[in-house]
Parts: structure tokens; C-alpha cells; sequence
């Protein structure tokens, strides 16, 4: 990886179609700016996209990429880092791909601590279908097809990361700029599996979680002196739902990734092209 | 008296049925002998029927016929369960002891040994080696030197310990003199011999053939999702695909399975997941992704019946339809439907070389009734030396810019005369691309540009086109080329088909067989249907899905044989049928 990388390298030449002042800008620009800090090179980076709104990034962030099916980024980008562990994976999509349709992989690649970055642009609606209730939108929250909102409690998709036994655990606001890229650059530098849910607000369909609201709620835990090492003190933030943290709430560094723990390392791409790999004769003769 | 013997072991599932039964398979392909298995059984845990059929000759066995020569009955029910099958010479080995078999009598005519197969296996050391008890009694009743169950006792028993080995070589030396002090003479006058030979064997299913091919063929990744009968490629390959690079992940649902798959393939591992049908309905959506991203990906389905959860534990060739069209949207592909166990481990071994020069999924249709049949081959079958792995078009750093546009962005789908794209790995220089579901230009990027649409239409239509003009899409052939009878099947049932021809000739029948490996792209039968005076098409399944397709290649209506209860072709049933379509 060249120290040389800047964060525009990232960028394509195609010009984002995101509505003017989404959040999503701010929440790429981090991911970028938060790869090239640490030293990744479009390169050696792989981006798995998933379906909405999000899942356009692998358009405009220059690096190896898949946007898939909905909902199941996650499966793909476990995919890549198993076969090749050298590769940098982060994985993009919004609070519907990740909690609502891919909420069971969610949990499971919590569960695996696989070394993947994922970030979540929650907007807490549906934009791309031009607004419906997402898993993360309020009880009260009104539109086409949930008239007197969805009178559900919405997702807490960081208590669901911690119960899974999640090693880090954090939650971003796209309009901080600074502040995200610091964030998505610990979430990268941590071995496993790590969660950035980041508020990136819907300027066109969700007329309540928007920017003014973000800035006047949002409560940053670097200012609340808050241990990410506190199992208790995450878990008491986590499950606040009065308060918008920001901020790494949980990261546990002892945890073990999935490839160490499962002595997965090497480029899975390189093989005997000549034939069958060495010691294959091997396998017929278990069957005498 | 047969040239080939049928041995079963039926009791209830939890009874050790099927280890006891892979044990004297083992014995007798290490004697040098031919074995096909079969298994009844139901899908649980703990109760219901469950059997292990072992047919075994000198000569090769390739399908199972109706009829049993020696039952070890650990239940009563086993007994009702094979009345059909069983003769006026059968042997059946009970426990008299057993309250089950208390009003037990033995049918007329077969010849009953009672032996007190739990006591015996408590003087060898303990009431589970009950079974063992009786295969040394089968050893006695068939004349097969008991030495041979030995080697296997060591494979199935080594890792529990030395004593553990002793004493079940012990047990089945208690079962076979109890036989040889109590029932000489009645076994004396059956005759049944089971002649060693010095050939070598190895004796496997089709799972495994899978499994082997896969990592013969360089596979690395796979990810899959447990379900009855494709389980067994998932079990073959963890452990063992690790020692070549390998590894092998259980996803939380078939979903998960196929999208690492996926993502592996991307990264540039041969990867591939196996599933049934439940499993292919789920993978169906990103199957679509797959080739539209121009992913080499193997996916195999070990068929089973259905729809929906249907018979899990029974045989079907049911998911044709689905393999050769399923998805929404129009989506190039490669079905390849082995013929036989050892046939498995050569598709699998293609399907990569496939996937990968033609950036296509490939599905390989194998069923339930060749994943659970143990057969032996010469260990030759599985030259290790003939495999061959074409990579296709992966470009290294050297070639990169030979496929860069003006901008220097590389062109992952880039329009070529025979459809096939460039592949850049990630972490190669230059190559950095994206992909997706999305109709996208050549550089990997969504578009609606009606004339980009076509291209890339064209383009992934067109390497199924170089396909077929460059592989070898032939049929198997059997049987006499000039009969006026043409006789087409499709996967597993080639073994039964061939022995057919033995029952047929017996009768003067002359057909000819043309066996099908591959669904799509397929051969064109149009020639051999045209010359023949009668096709028949044979396949287990209700509807004929095969013969629709083969129907609509050649525009001419053929017959069908079709099995749908759930188990496969017998020889002497499909000779039968046969006849009687051209009766």
C-alpha cells in the first residue's frame, strides 16, 4: 500500500445523483478520506454496496467494487475478506438494506467478527422508493404507507451489534465531517467486525430526522468522557433511547477476527494452474 | 444363484444403521469386490424405518434390483418393510431375545437365524456393538473371510481406541461362530459366497465425488447452508479444503450462502455453495447477480423431491425447470447433470473451467440418489494428473492497460468477439472496477443506454455461444447405434439405464441409449430422435421436464418413463418399462 494515497484517489469521474444535501455525500467523503488515512489504496480496497440510495457509492467511490442484491452486502463482502485477507472491505448500504431485509446477516456477520468495515447511512426512511417507513423510523413517523406511522419501535441496530457480541460498536453523523472520518477511521484500523451507523439525513422525504434536528440533538461522547472500553457504559448508551450518541461506544480489542480465529490467511487466488494442487492424490486414496 | 449378492441392514433411524452398513461396504471394496449402496430412510432424528442396502458382485454394479438375499432385521418392521424383495433363499439375522421379536416368525421358506446379538456383543464388551454382531455373522452366513471386516472396524473405530477395535473384531467373531455352531447346516445348503478378488476399490457417494472435484479443481471458498442430501459436499470438504488453502464457511441461510460465494468468486478464489431445491429457490435472485457481474460461480444442487419441503429424504430429478430457467430476467448459464458418482467428481472439476472461461454460473444438477449411494471405482476414475484448470481471461498488471479505456479505467465488461471480458483480482494494479446488478457499460457502470443494453445483452448471450462451438457437449452412448429404439435419460439413472440393456438383450430387445450430461447448452439430439422409430425420454420426475425440452429442440413428441415416488430407477423395472413403450 503506497503512504502517497490521497483521498481523491478514491473518487470517480462520475458525479453523484444523490438530491442535493444528502447525507450521503458527507458519509462517502469520511469513508474516503478515512481509507486513504490509513493507508489503503483503491487498489487493495474492495467497496460491496447494497440497494437504495447507498448502494450507488460503488459508483463514485473509485475502488474494487460490487453493488449486489438487496440486503446482502454483508455475505459478499465476508466472501472477499475470507479469500483474500489482505484486502481492505468495507461495506455500504443504508438502514434498510443492513436492518429491514438483510437484518439476519446483520447479526450473523456481528456474530463472526469478520474484519470488515460496515457503514450504515441511516436516514431513517426509504428514499430511493421515494419515502416509506425504514426499520429505524420513529412510531409516529407518517408517510404513504403508514399513515399513523408504524406504530413499532424502530431498530436499535448498536444494541443489536452488542447482544451479537459485536467488538466495535460506533455511530457517526455525516454532517461532522471531521469528526465521521475519525470515526470510520478507527472502525477500519479495528481487527473485526466493525459498525458505524451514521446519521445521514433524507432532505427530500424525512421532514423530521433532519439536519437541525441531528445537530441539535446529536450528543458526542468525547465530550461525555465515555469509555469505549466500559462494557457497562456502552451497553447504559446503547440503550438510551432519549439520547444521539456519536462516537466509538463500544470496542472490545481483545476480540479475535474471524480469519485469525480460523487460521484463514493468503490470497485464496492463487492456485496450481497447471493442474490439481499438490497432494490431491491423496484425497482418493481416504476412500480405499 | 446370482452373480451378485443384496445385503441390508434396516432397524430404526439412531440404530447405527447407516455406519454398520458402511462398514461392510467397506469390507467388501477392500476385498476387492464391487458394492452400490442405497439407503431407506426417513427424515428424523430418532424412530421410523431407516435401512443401508448393499448390492456387491465381482463384476461392476451400478444400480439396485429387487431383490434381498440377506436382512439383518434389528426390527420387526424391517422384515414387513422388504417382504417384496426378500425370497424363498433370504437370510434373516434377528436378536429372539428382543421383546419386538417375541411373536416373531420367520417367513416361510427364508431361512431365520436367531442370534442373541445383544448378549453377545456384552461379552465382547458392550450391548452397542450389537450390529457388529451381526456383520460378523453375515461373514459366516456368506463365507467372506472375517479378516476383511477388520480394516474397516479400524477406520470407523480407530479414534475411539485400540480396545474399542479389539473388542469389535472380538464381536464379530462371537456373531460368526455363534452362526457356525448353531445354523451350519442350514447356511451350508443356501450356498452364498462372496469371492475376494485383489483388485482395489474406492468406495464413495456422489457428495463426496463433489467435494473431491472441487478441491482437485483448485476450489477454495465455499460457503453453504445445511440441508438433506447436498450436506455432505459441506462436510467433505471442512477439514480437507483447509489443508489445500481452503475454507469452508456455514452461512446463516442459503442467501448468505451463495452472496460469499459470490464475493470469494470476486476476490478471485475458485468458489462455489451446494444446496437443494429449498436452497436454489432462495439462491435464485443473486443467481441473477452472478451473471449478470459476469462471476464464475459453481453452485450445485443435490436434487431431492418436491415442491416446497416435499420428501427431503427422497429421490427427484424435479428441479430442471428451475436449474434450466429460473430467475427473473433472461440469465446465460451452464447446467451439467453428472451420470454417475465418479461422473460427479469429473463435472464438478468442468463446471469450474466453465465458470471461469465463460464467467457464467454453472450449476451442477446432482440428486439425492447418488449423494447417498456408496459405489466403488478403480482408483484410476480419479487421475489426479488428468485434471486440467483453465483460468479464462484474468489479466495481471503486465496486461491491464491493453484493457483500459482512454481514462485508463479498466473494462471488466468489455465487448469482445467471443463475450468474454477481461477478470482483474483485486489488488491488482490498474485493474480497480466496479460491478453490479445494475445494466452497466463496460466499465462495470449502471446505464439505460438503449444500444449499451444490447451490447452487453449480446455480449454475455454470445459466450454461451463460443461454449458451444468450443466444449464438448456430447452425450454418453450405449446400447446399439442402429436400434430403432433411442432411449434418453439425463443424470443419475445412466447406471440403471446401462443395466437395463442386460435385461433387455436377455430378451431380444435392442435399444439404443444416449445418456445427457449436459442440460445447457445441450447436444442436439435432432439426428438420433428423427432416425429412431420410438424415443422414449426417462427421467424421475411427473411431468417429463426433459423430454419438454427435448420436445421443443426437435419438434417431435416422444414418450416418457417417469418416476416420481420418491426413489429411483431399479435395472429390472426400467427394462420393463421400456418394453412396454415399445410393446
Amino acid at each position: 500500500m503506497s503512504s502517497d494515497v490521497r483521498f481523491t484517489d478514491f473518487k470517480t469521474d462520475k458525479q453523484p445523483t444523490w438530491c442535493p444535501g444528502c447525507g450521503d455525500f458527507g458519509t462517502m467523503n469520511g469513508i474516503m478520506k478515512g481509507l486513504a488515512e490509513t493507508g489503503n489504496s483503491p487498489d487493495d480496497t474492495f467497496v460491496v454496496a447494497g440497494i437504495g440510495c447507498s448502494g450507488k457509492i460503488g459508483t463514485y467511490l473509485r475502488s474494487y467494487a460490487l453493488h449486489g442484491v438487496h440486503g446482502r452486502a454483508l455475505p459478499v463482502g465476508t466472501g472477499v475478506k475470507i479469500a483474500n485477507p489482505d484486502i481492505e472491505v468495507v461495506v455500504a448500504g443504508g438502514d434498510g438494506d443492513g436492518y429491514s431485509i438483510g437484518a439476519g446477516h446483520f447479526i450473523h456477520a456481528v456474530r463472526r467478527n469478520i474484519d470488515i468495515t460496515y457503514v450504515v447511512m441511516d436516514n431513517r426512511i426509504y428514499g430511493l422508493t421515494k419515502g416509506q417507513a425504514s426499520p429505524t423510523s420513529r412510531p409516529d413517523f407518517e408517510t404513504a404507507t403508514t399513515p399513523e406511522g408504524p406504530k413499532q419501535p424502530p431498530v436499535n441496530p448498536l444494541a443489536l451489534a452488542l447482544s451479537a457480541g459485536g467488538s466495535f460498536i460506533a455511530q457517526s453523523f455525516s454532517s461532522n465531517a471531521l469528526r465521521h472520518q475519525e470515526i470510520v477511521q478507527k472502525a477500519i484500523e479495528h481487527d473485526g467486525f466493525s459498525i458505524v451507523n451514521t446519521f445521514s439525513p433524507c432532505v427530500t422525504f424525512n421532514d423530521v430526522d433532519t439536519y437541525d434536528y441531528f445537530r441539535d440533538s446529536i450528543v458526542d461522547l468525547d465530550e461525555e468522557d465515555h469509555d469505549p472500553t466500559d462494557r457497562e457504559a456502552a451497553k447504559e448508551k446503547i440503550l438510551d433511547s432519549e439520547k444521539e450518541y456519536i462516537g466509538v461506544l463500544w470496542e472490545d480489542e481483545d476480540a479475535v477476527d474471524y480469519n485469525t480465529a480460523h487460521g484463514v490467511e493468503g490470497n485464496m487466488a492463487d492456485i496450481n494452474e497447471s493442474g490439481a494442487p499438490e497432494g490431491a492424490t491423496d484425497l482418493v486414496r481416504e476412500f480405499y | 444363484m446370482h452373480d451378485d449378492l443384496n445385503w441390508a441392514i434396516g432397524g430404526e433411524a439412531g440404530d447405527g444403521i447407516d455406519s454398520t452398513g458402511k462398514v461392510f461396504a467397506q469390507a467388501l471394496s477392500r476385498a476387492g469386490r464391487h458394492v452400490f449402496t442405497s439407503k431407506d430412510f426417513a427424515s428424523r432424528i430418532r424412530g421410523g424405518y431407516t435401512a443401508y442396502k448393499v448390492r456387491t458382485s465381482v463384476e461392476k454394479v451400478q444400480s439396485v434390483v429387487d431383490r434381498l438375499d440377506i436382512l439383518i432385521a434389528l426390527t420387526e418392521r424391517t422384515v414387513e418393510e422388504n417382504m417384496d424383495e426378500l425370497h424363498d433363499d433370504s437370510v434373516i439375522i434377528y436378536d429372539g431375545e428382543r421383546t419386538e421379536f417375541s411373536d416373531f416368525e420367520v417367513p416361510d421358506g427364508m431361512v431365520g437365524l436367531d442370534i442373541p446379538l445383544k448378549s453377545l456383543a456384552e461379552d465382547a464388551g458392550g450391548a452397542l456393538m450389537r450390529n457388529v454382531v451381526a456383520l460378523g455373522a453375515v461373514c459366516e452366513v456368506a463365507a467372506f473371510p472375517i479378516e476383511n471386516l477388520d480394516e474397516s472396524l479400524r477406520k470407523r473405530f480407530g479414534s475411539k481406541g485400540e480396545k474399542i477395535v479389539e473388542n469389535n473384531k472380538e464381536a464379530a467373531r462371537l456373531g460368526a461362530d455363534y452362526v457356525d455352531e448353531h445354523y451350519a447346516d442350514d447356511i451350508g445348503a443356501l450356498d452364498y459366497e462372496l469371492e475376494t478378488t485383489d483388485n482395489d476399490y474406492v468406495l464413495l457417494n456422489g457428495d463426496e465425488a463433489i467435494g473431491m472435484g472441487a478441491i482437485a479443481a483448485g476450489c477454495r471458498f465455499y460457503a453453504g447452508y445445511p440441508i438433506t442430501p447436498a450436506t455432505d459436499v459441506m462436510t467433505y470438504l471442512t477439514g480437507r479444503i483447509d489443508e489445500f488453502g481452503g475454507h469452508v464457511v456455514q452461512a446463516e441461510d442459503e442467501l448468505s450462502a451463495i452472496n460469499m460465494a459470490l464475493g470469494a468468486a470476486r476476490a478471485g478464489a475458485r468458489s462455489m455453495t451446494a444446496t437443494s431445491g429449498p436452497g436454489i429457490d432462495l439462491m435464485s435472485e443473486t443467481f441473477g447477480l452472478v451473471a449478470t457481474s459476469e462471476t464464475p460461480l459453481v453452485i450445485a444442487d443435490v436434487m431431492r423431491s418436491g415442491p416446497s419441503t416435499g420428501m427431503p429424504t427422497k429421490q427427484e430429478q424435479g428441479d430442471l425447470n428451475m436449474l434450466l430457467y429460473g430467475g427473473h430476467g433472461e440469465i446465460p448459464r451452464f447446467v451439467v447433470a453428472p451420470t454417475t458418482v465418479a461422473d460427479c467428481f469429473h463435472k464438478t472439476v468442468e463446471a469450474f473451467n466453465l465458470a471461469e472461461k465463460y464467467q457464467t454460473p454453472v450449476y451442477i444438477a446432482s440428486d439425492l440418489a447418488m449423494a447417498v449411494t456408496e459405489e466403488t471405482f478403480a482408483p484410476e476414475e480419479f487421475d489426479m494428473d488428468e485434471v486440467e484448470i483453465d483460468r479464462g481471461k484474468v489479466v495481471d498488471e503486465s496486461e491491464i492497460s491493453e484493457w483500459q479505456n482512454e481514462k485508463d479505467q479498466f473494462k471488466p465488461h468489455a465487448v469482445t468477439d467471443d463475450g468474454v471480458s477481461p477478470r482483474a483480482f483485486p489488488g491488482t494494479e490498474g485493474g480497480v472496477h466496479m460491478s453490479t446488478g445494475l445494466e452497466h457499460d463496460e466499465l462495470g457502470r449502471r446505464t439505460e443506454d438503449t444500444d449499451e443494453r444490447i451490447e452487453q445483452v449480446d455480449k454475455r448471450s454470445r459466450k454461451v455461444e463460443t461454449a458451444k462451438e468450443q466444449e464438448d457437449f456430447s452425450p454418453v452412448e450405449y446400447g446399439d447405434p442402429d436400434a430403432d429404439t433411442l432411449v434418453v435419460s439425463w443424470g443419475s439413472n445412466e447406471g440403471a439405464l446401462v443395466e437395463a440393456l442386460d435385461f433387455l438383450d436377455e430378451d431380444g430387445v435392442n435399444v439404443r441409449v444416449l445418456s445427457v450430461p449436459y442440460i445447457f447448452p445441450r447436444p442436439d439430439l435432432t439426428d438420433a430422435v428423427e432416425s429412431a422409430e420410438t424415443t422414449v425420454v426417462v427421467e424421475c420426475n411427473a411431468t417429463g421436464q426433459f423430454a419438454d425440452v427435448i420436445e421443443k429442440d426437435v419438434l417431435e413428441r416422444v414418450d416418457r418413463i417417469n418416476k416420481y415416488n420418491g426413489v429411483r430407477f431399479n435395472a429390472d423395472e426400467l427394462a420393463a418399462d421400456i418394453k412396454e413403450v415399445i410393446a
